[in-house]
């Protein structure tokens, strides 16, 4: 094998087919993919949901995860939020020439070792290598399809009047460990990432409490924040109780530091539910079953209004909560 | 501090019962952020009105310093430090963040310390660091430049813009008669010491109150200010006594001092400002990035129709401009208040009602 990635390597000859034989089909290997033929043919279930998503995370590693984990998770959450089983995922690779193949060793690992916690199998994929300038060393492309178990009724994702707010983990961990990584913040500990496939953790909400999970999201860029304003509707309000957000002390500590709000950071391990009030505790017992939800906490309801998300404080003021713009940028003092 | 909301609301309550309309002015930027994201406007009677002051220092940055900067990281050869929250101050089209985008070196930096650690590791590089701030960060920047003249390091030199704040205060606020009140900068006065606010209710004839940051410290600032208002009593009071000695950090200040001194400074909106500024001494004017790489001054714009300038001096509210949350936001900013989290624009824009 050898040390760096060159533009041989997505020429489609000899190097294209090592770097396939020799590092992906090892680390992914399944029945599907094995043949490697132009397509994967899949069997899946009557109604199929398919989501993809592309990575390009700097830092490439973070405490807690690292861009391979978080191409898998990604897009694993964004089909189990919609209620489906992931099942099958591609991997797209864009490489820049001079990439460390021992780097994409540890990066195919990552990938290979998630989508085994996830369930998922990688069934098919691609790699292209372009000039060292033209792109920061990888970035990642995953597509995943997901099905929906038989007879069970898929998520409406829409809100109503008196549901309540769950979250199943502590908040804007992902989002702060990849800050704190990228411009060096030199946090002791290190802020770790949350980033985990959660899957799992859903399907076994929606198995015990199908019906009453009106919405699920996984709130991602824009955080908490972006998820709620989306939800909204134009005759609801969403209340959220501030003293009950979950967040870790490191991560409320370096958001103060940094002037920012936990509820408009990244999150990558965690799940935001709208359930109807009367199976709250069956459905945080539901998430607390899972390592992945065991800080799930009610942190909000839903209540007739006019479209806007309020924050209560512990003083019972309030502050509106709009769609976050921009990037986040650490501020002077 | 733990103090008991319910006792401190009532407490203002009363007192505002008994004034006339009250304008407390919150010098400080976080002070700004604070109010807003607290709510605590909504906890106020209506009689009360908390302005926002000249407090957040990327807003009081004067557009040469910004265009100055933008020069400086647009050289091959340098790599341009600076804190997050100056990135997207606008220059007409360009900000150091629309040059990170097209590539060039720019690094965000939490301590300036980072800048040396930088210049040491790339030597056939030039590191510039952005110095800005009031008396809570000029220290630190002191503090890089002697360990940098200490390493004879070279490769490094300072874009200075550090400002002291009692100049500005006095400048903004002397035959002001629109503000009643002062809530002083917790930060600043950890530094420079609560006897350094005496001048608030010596010269300016205004009741004063040193607050720290969390709701219910900000609460009782401002209940002490209603205390000092209703008693007709002018005085400052150190509401942040955990933090604020009478004499304040002599250490840091003596080594601010050892390295920079006073200067005449232009002031985002406020104009050139007597002794509000920090220069280095001669013995550091080697580390004057624009002495270094042969700067020219540019003169001081304002965007059009921009209030910023009158919403630093407390005279308008970020709704007040034609710009605000219109073609002015935090990603696409027109004037500097918009984009620092400390900045009134941005606090009014990220907690506004309408």
């Amino acid at each position: 094998m050898d040390e760096v990635i060159t533009l041989a390597h997505g020429s489609g000859g000899v190097k294209s087919r090592e770097l396939v034989e020799q590092l992906f089909l090892p680390a992914y290997a399944n029945p599907y993919l094995n043949p490697l033929t132009d397509s994967a043919v899949l069997s899946v279930g009557e109604t199929i949901a398919m989501t993809t998503d592309s990575y390009v995370v700097r830092p490439l590693f973070f405490p807690g995860g690292d861009i391979g984990r978080l191409a898998v998770s990604g897009t694993v959450n964004d089909l189990a939020v919609s209620g489906a089983l992931p099942k099958f995922l591609s991997v797209g690779m864009i490489l820049a020439a001079g990439l460390e193949i021992s780097l994409l060793q540890r990066i195919v690992k990552s990938i290979a070792d998630t989508a085994k916690e996830a369930g998922v199998q990688i069934v098919t994929g691609d790699t292209k290598v372009v000039e060292q300038n033209s792109a920061d060393r990888i970035f990642i492309n995953t597509a995943g399809i997901g099905v929906f178990p038989v007879g069970r009724s898929i998520p409406p994702q829409k809100i109503a009047v008196g549901d309540c707010i769950i979250a199943s983990g502590f908040l804007a961990c992902h989002g702060m460990a990849v800050m704190a990584e990228r411009n060096h913040l030199g946090f002791q500990p290190a802020i770790e990432s949350d980033v985990a496939p959660l899957a799992e953790m859903v399907q076994g909400v929606l198995q015990a409490n199908g019906n009453s999970v009106h919405a699920l999201r996984d709130p991602t860029r824009g955080g908490v924040a972006a998820t709620l304003c989306e939800w909204v509707t134009a005759d609801t309000d969403i209340l959220l109780y501030e003293p009950e957000l979950p967040v870790r002390p490191d991560v409320g500590a370096a958001c103060k530091i940094l002037g920012l709000d936990p509820l408009f950071i990244a999150n990558e391990g965690v799940v935001l539910l709208a359930v109807a009030q009367s199976c709250v505790k069956d459905v945080i017992a539901a998430l607390q079953r899972d390592a992945h939800g065991k800080h799930a906490v009610l942190i909000g309801e839903v209540r007739k209004g006019s479209g806007r998300v309020i924050a209560v404080t512990e003083f019972g003021s309030h502050r509106r909560i709009l769609l976050p713009r921009g990037e986040l940028l650490p501020r002077i003092c | 501090m733990n103090y008991n909301i319910t006792n401190i609301l009532q407490g203002i309550w009363k007192l505002a019962d008994q004034t006339g309309p009250v304008a407390i002015m919150e010098v400080c930027g976080t002070h700004t952020s604070s109010i807003r994201q607290y709510g605590i406007p909504s906890l106020l009677p209506p009689n009360i009105r908390l302005v926002s002051g000249p407090g957040c220092p990327v807003c009081v940055t004067s557009s040469a310093d910004i265009a100055a900067a933008i020069a400086l990281a647009s050289l091959d050869e340098v790599i341009f430090t600076c804190f997050g929250d100056m990135m997207r101050v606008p220059n007409g089209d360009v900000s150091l963040y629309s040059l990170y985008e097209q590539g060039r070196d720019i690094r965000l930096v939490t301590s300036p310390l980072d800048a040396l650690t930088i210049a040491q590791e790339y030597p056939e590089k030039q590191v510039v660091y952005f110095g800005i701030g009031f008396e809570t960060t000029a220290p630190h920047t002191a503090v890089l430049v002697e360990k940098a003249a200490q390493a004879k390091v070279r490769n490094l030199s300072i874009l200075n813009s550090h400002k002291t704040m009692p100049q500005a205060i006095t400048a903004l606020l002397q035959n002001e008669s629109s503000i009643d009140a002062l809530l002083c900068p917790g930060h600043v006065a950890a530094m420079i010491g609560a006897e350094a606010f005496a001048f608030v209710p010596e010269k300016l004839q205004l009741p004063a109150a040193i607050a720290g940051f969390a709701a219910d410290e900000i609460l009782a600032a401002i209940l002490a200010i209603m205390d000092l208002l209703h008693k007709q009593k002018l005085d400052c009071v150190n509401m942040y006594p955990q933090f604020v000695t009478p004499a304040g950090n002599r250490s840091a200040l003596n080594l601010l001092y050892r390295v920079m001194e006073p200067c005449d400074a232009i002031w985002r909106g406020l104009g050139s400002l007597p002794q509000s500024g920090l220069q280095f001494r001669p013995a550091y004017r080697d580390f004057e990035a624009r002495t270094r790489f042969n700067i020219e001054k540019t003169e001081t714009t304002e965007p059009k129709d921009c209030l910023c300038a009158a919403i630093l001096r407390g005279k308008a509210i970020p709704p007040n401009c034609v710009h605000f949350s219109r073609d002015c936001t935090p990603d696409a900013p027109v004037g500097p208040c918009m984009v620092s989290s400390e900045g009134a624009c941005a606090a009014y824009y990220r907690y506004r009602e309408e």
